[in-house]
Parts: C-alpha cells; structure tokens; sequence
C-alpha cells in the first residue's frame, strides 16, 4: 500500500482494518441465517437462567455496514448448552466439591470461622509449617489467631516478594466460586495482590457457601458489579492445584503455582 | 558470576534465527525430505499417538458435560465472527478502555517493528534478567535471538518451552511444545544443563524445573507474556496457562509486556464463559485450564503488588491479509487450541518439525501461506488427506479443510504451473477423440511393464510407497460391449 508513508503504526493498521472489512464474510461454516436464529432462542426447556443473572437487555444488535445483522449476546445463548452449574444452592454445593475432588483439590467444609481456625491449626502443625502469608480480610483475619508458626502479612505498604518466597502457604479469600468448572475466581483487590495466591507451594482459599455461583458468566457478573466497572488489575480463575502435562503429556502437580489448593467453606 | 546478565540465567544453546532468513523456496524441498524421514520412524509416531491417547479421552470426557457441544460451537463462532468482522469498531475500543486501565499501547505492524518496540522497552527498563512465559505470537517474531543478540538473558518459563529451550529447538506442537521428547532424553538435559541426578519421574524432572524457576520469577526485572483474548468492553487481556508460570511472570517484574495478535479482541466479558471452557476442553480435554487471568493494566493503589508499566503490543504482521480475504476470514478466529492438529492424519505421521512454521498442522497450514507468501508455502496446502477431521475438531467453527482446497486453487490461479496446464490440455484433446483414446490406451496397456521395469522419474515418487497393478488385457470399452446383453436375447 502506497499511501502508508507518513503514517503511524496504529494508523496504518487501523486503515488496513477498515479497508480489509470492506467486503463482509459469511457465516460461520455451517451456520445459516436460521440455525442463527435458532441459536438466538434456545428451547425453553433448556432456557435456565436461575443464577440471578438479569436477562434483560442483553441483546445487542449490530449491523455493520453491509453485514448481516446479528443480535446474539453470546453467553447469554449458550449458557442453555455449556457445563451445568446447577440450579438450588444444594445443587450447586454438591457440584462444586464434585469438580473439585476431580481437581484434585482439597475441600474442607466448617460451620464457622473458629472451626475453619482450628482446621487451619491442624494442617499447619501436621505438615510443620514455619510461615504463612495472609492478607487482611475479614474471613481470613479470624484464622490467624491459633496459627502455631510465624505468620508474614500481605498489603500494599510494605511488599517484599523475597518474604513471601520463603512461605509454606497463602490464605487468601476470593471473589466467587463456580460450582459449573470448580473455578475460584481471585483478584488482586480481595486476595492480596497478585503473588499471595500463586507463589507459596499451598494456596488456602476461604470461602462462604453464598459465594458460590453457577456459572463463570455469573462469577464474572458479580466481580463487575462490586467493583462498579473499575477492574482490579488481575482477576483470576484458579482451577485446581498447578499442573503441567508437558512430560509424556503425563499429568504431574505443581509445575510452579501451588501443589495444593484447599478451599475451606464456612457455613 | 554474577552470571544474570549476557544470556547467562541459564546455560541455553543460542536460539535459533529467525527462518524468515532462510531461502524459501527450500521449504518445499525441506518438507518433503522432513515428512519420508519423520515417517519412516515408526518410534517416533507410536510416541505421538501414546502421548494423544488420553487427551482423546479426557476431552471426549469433558465435551459430554456440555449439555450441548454442537450449539456451544455455534455461540462460540458467532463470539469471535462477530468480533473479528467488526475489528474496526472493537480494536480501538479495546485500546481506549486498556489505556483507560492504565496500560500502554504499542503498534507493530511486522514483526521487525514489534522486535524493535520490544527491545526498545526492554533497554528502558533496564532489564537484567528477563522471565518469559508460553506465546506463540514472540515465536512468530522470533524475540528471543532478537533479545539474545543483543546481550540480554531470557528464560522460557513454561516447562515445556524451557526445554525446548534447552534442546536449543522451536516448539514442536504449539500447545504441547515438547511432547516428542522422552522423559529420559530430559533427564539428560537436565543433567547437562543443571547439573540435576537422572531420574525417570515425570514428576521429579517436572520439580527440578520448578525448583530452578522460582529465584528468577523473583529477580527476573521483565516480564514477558502472551495473550489469549483481549476484551473489548472492559480493557483487559486474558491468559490461559496451567502451571502458573504466567502468573507469576506477570505479578513479580517491575514491567510486564504482553504481546498479542490483533485479531484476539472479543467484545464482552461474557463471550469469556463461553470461550474459557471451549477453549480447554478442545485443547487439553480440561474444564478450564488451571489459570485463567484477567490482567487490566499495572498495579493498583492499595493492591499489595504488581508491575509498575503494562505495556502490549499489538501485533498485525499480514494478520490484515487475511481479513481482506472474506473467505477465509474465519482463520482469524482461531483460537490456538491446537485441537486440529491433534486429530490429524498429517500431523501424527509427519510430527510437527516438518511443517517448518510457527503454528504447525492444519490450521498452520492455511494461515502460513498468508503470512509468508502462496507461492512458497503451497505445498502445506496438499498435506492433507482431506478427512476434514480438523474442521471437525474446531470448537470455533473454522473450515480448515475447505480453507487448503481454497489455498490450493489459489496457487493455481495465481502462478499457474505450465507442464500441469500442458498435461491438463493434452487430456482434453485425448478425451474428446474416442479413436485416440482407445489408442492411448492400449499404448499405455502395453507400456506398463516396461515403465515398472525403468522407473522413470515422474513415477518413481509414486512408486516409491504404491504398488502399480497389473493392467488389464482389455479396455474398459471393450469388455463393457462384450457384455452387454445381445439384442433379442432379453
């Protein structure tokens, strides 16, 4: 193209874009304008939405110039044929430790935050642990009380990711978590930054039963709305211990995040 | 030694240069004589279909949780189509909402440039070690000989990468870097490099990479990433990883730089929901991949850490031919699950050095001749048995095995081969005359011993793996009249 010289990088691509798309494409393969409408309205009997999610005003309508006019707000759409993420809080209590023993991550259910503290007790003496990293928060302070070792404190005065190397474990709590993949979904402004849940060898994540969700749609509504449209800087799905399959395509645990996770539900 | 300066983190052998250097018109010559090599080595193959044999099962284990995979595929396509095709719209917006979040945009439109802005960042930093995770995208611009050439260490993190790294190679498959590679030739690399016991434990050798990574997570002053979708409506990338090495190359470096293709934008946070699990279950037969993350530019006030300067690149390098080509647009919705070259045909038999590319298999073999030229890299367009068992196996719809046929034709339109057009003109001639086709025949029935016997060289490649059968003693003409019923017979 001739006419490029003189302009930005960004000028010339955005113009390449804009030239490129001049003539429209066709359909997915396989899709016609009638499976896309029949992609647009799901059968009833699959139509779930019980999580809460408002339905209303999510379709989007978009008519490029010369495209075909396509009003389909994705998820929305396909929740009906994605993964179940269940429909009562039961349901979707008993999913979730599903998913996550298949994970194979730890779940540990207590009625109360002294027994998730006493449970904490346990697990550090069992395993001797001499230091843990924790980030002030209202389900994860309480715990720190009977911890018998040292204990290093997460917060933005005062950093140092020398310290947190040297810890047996991170506690942090999360934002949600997904009975549909067994997802807990973490962000920099509620679990301690970025390295607290990834860098020690063990992650503890706390949790109440209300903050388990059906799907990662909901999970990614509820972030949104607490955080009124002002991101955290990371948001995070952790799915299970770290892993890695590169060896022989073997499955081994703990590649560089942590060996275990061990989600500790209160209530 | 100090020893973190200088490409000295790790005693690696120097990476490759970029391939672009080579003569292409070798390519060709060098796929072929690759594939007879790769497929004579039977150890080699029953290797990559062991290795595939459980991500068969664990995703066809996976793809029944979805109430329905079908439809699933359809709201995908319709996800990245929708974005694709109105890239116009949804790049600037990403990058207004990224900028918004704090993060710094960088435009390259080859990948000389993104080399340059890269290096460029990296001085300004002044980097002293550099920590890397999984990207295919610095594959593709080969960064690190850039890097290396310019006197700086940079580590692959991911293990896979890393020892490929090692091994002083490129990635092998473009989701499993090293899956061709025996646990035992790893245990000596190890050995070699580290200074590490041989061991035979997956689990072992997977610690002793684990153990030597995490001091340079901390000291490692860049960070450098890819990106797997950039969300429009809110300004973020995505990253999809399971061991955690991207994860912590984006939260310890004081500068975190992300480089991206720019067909990754999609428009909502929701089309995530979707894509996520689609994306793992096509890939590595899981729910989710174990990290999924969302990172919107550097660190916060009052978040305890983070980088201080996010910066990405986007990248066009001809990713904006492809969008002028209506009909194959669609291979911009790739979303480099790597699904297609699991199940095909080509792929298991041939490996994934062969094909000589950044992005191997099918769906490397469509976009390939995009990004460097039709002319050279035709060839990948007949490695292909036409199966269509990658398009099959896209969970975001794209009709590769139409999409080589379309390369195929064209190469033909566009450097048309003069002896094919000949041979093609000659038949035509020959067909339409009946009496010089029966004569052509019958030369031909005759000829066949003796063209077995000498072997010339149009028919010696076809021989080389076929058997010729015995022609028959009459045409077909002759034998279909001789038995057809006679008249007042019936």
């Amino acid at each position: 193209m001739s006419g490029e010289t003189g302009m930005s990088a960004r000028e010339v691509i955005l113009a390449r874009i804009t030239e490129a798309l001049r003539v429209p494409a066709p359909l997915p393969h396989g899709l016609t304008a009638e499976s896309q409408s029949q992609v647009r309205q799901p059968q009833p009997r699959l139509a779930v939405t019980t999580s809460g999610a408002s339905t209303a005003g999510i379709t989007v309508a978009h008519a490029a110039a010369g495209l075909p006019t396509l009003t389909v707000l994705p998820e929305e759409v396909a929740r009906p044929w994605l993964p179940d993420g269940g429909e009562t809080p039961a349901e979707r209590l008993q999913l979730l430790i599903e998913n996550l023993v298949k994970l194979r991550a730890i779940v540990q259910q207590v009625p109360d935050l002294t027994a998730a503290s006493d449970y904490l007790f346990t697990i550090a003496r069992e395993r001797d642990w001499q230091r843990v990293a924790w980030h002030p928060h209202p389900l994860v302070e309480p715990l720190l009380g009977g911890v018998p070792c040292a204990t290093y404190r997460v917060d933005a005065a005062d950093f140092d990711k020398n310290s947190l190397e040297s810890c047996n474990a991170g506690i942090t709590s999360c934002e949600a978590v997904v009975a549909q993949t067994g997802s807990i979904l973490v962000s920099s402004a509620t679990s301690g930054g970025r390295a607290l849940s990834i860098l020690p060898h063990v992650h503890i994540v706390v949790a109440t039963c209300d903050q388990i969700v059906a799907t990662l749609a909901d999970a990614l509504h509820a972030a949104k709305e607490r955080h009124e449209g002002h991101m955290p800087s990371m948001l995070s799905f952790i799915t299970g211990p770290s892993r890695t399959g590169d060896i022989e395509r073997i499955l081994v645990l703990g590649a560089h995040g942590p060996k275990e996770l061990i989600l500790i539900l209160v209530g | 030694m100090s020893g973190y300066d200088r490409g000295m983190i790790v005693n690696h052998p120097p990476t490759p240069a970029a391939a672009e250097s080579q003569p292409p018109r070798l390519a060709k010559k060098r796929f072929l004589h690759d594939a007879a090599e790769y497929v004579r080595d039977t150890g080699h193959r029953a290797f990559v279909r062991k290795a595939l044999s459980g991500y068969y099962a664990s995703r066809d284990l996976q793809k029944a949780r979805f109430r329905n995979w079908e439809h699933a595929r359809d709201a995908a396509s319709l996800a990245k189509w929708s974005a694709v095709n109105r890239l116009d719209e949804l790049l600037p917006r990403f990058v207004a909402a990224f900028e918004a979040n704090g993060g710094q945009v960088h435009w390259a439109r080859d990948a000389e440039e993104a080399r340059r802005i890269i290096l460029e960042l990296v001085r300004a930093a002044r980097a002293k070690a550099i920590i890397k995770s999984k990207c295919m995208t610095s594959e593709e611009i080969h960064l690190n000989a850039a890097l290396e050439a310019d006197g700086y260490g940079v580590v692959e993190s991911d293990l896979g990468e890393f020892i490929q790294q090692l091994r002083g190679e490129p990635p092998y498959h473009f989701v499993f870097p090293c899956m061709h590679v025996r646990r035992g030739e790893i245990s000596d690399l190890f050995g070699k490099h580290l200074g590490t016991a041989p061991t035979d434990s997956p689990e072992e050798l997977t610690m002793i990479a684990r153990r030597h990574m995490r001091r340079l997570y901390v000291d490692a002053d860049v960070g450098i990433t890819g990106a797997n979708f950039l969300v429009a409506e809110t300004g973020q990338i995505s990253i999809t990883e399971n061991e955690g090495n991207a994860r912590l190359t984006a939260a310890l470096p004081r500068v975190h730089i992300a480089i991206s293709g720019i067909e990754k934008v999609v428009e909502h946070l929701d089309d995530l929901a979707v894509l996520l699990p689609m994306l793992a279950t096509a890939g590595t037969g899981q729910p989710m991949t174990c990290y999924n993350t969302l990172y919107a530019g550097p660190r916060r006030a009052g978040e305890a850490d983070g980088p201080e300067e996010m910066h990405l690149v986007l990248l066009d390098n001809s990713r904006t031919a492809i969008l002028a080509d209506p009909e194959q647009r669609d291979s911009l919705h790739c979303i480099r699950c790597g699904a297609c070259l699991n199940v095909c045909p080509i792929f298991k038999n041939v490996g994934g050095f062969t094909y000589g590319t950044t992005y191997q298999g099918p769906i490397g073999s469509v976009i390939t001749p995009h990004l460097r030229g039709l002319a050279d890299w035709n060839h990948l367009s007949a490695a292909s048995s036409l199966c269509g068992a990658c398009t099959d196996a896209c969970p975001v719809r794209i009709d590769i095995a139409h999409h080589l046929l379309h390369n195929r034709r064209n190469a033909a339109r566009t450097a048309p081969n003069a002896w094919e057009r000949l041979g093609h003109r000659l038949f035509v001639m020959v067909a339409r005359r009946p009496w010089l086709f029966g004569l052509g025949g019958a030369a031909f029935r005759y000829a066949l011993p003796l063209l077995k016997a000498l072997r010339p060289p149009l028919l010696r490649d076809w021989l080389a793996s076929r058997d010729l059968p015995a022609a028959p003693r009459q045409s077909f003409r002759r034998q279909w009249d001789r038995r057809q019923p006679r008249e007042g017979r019936a």
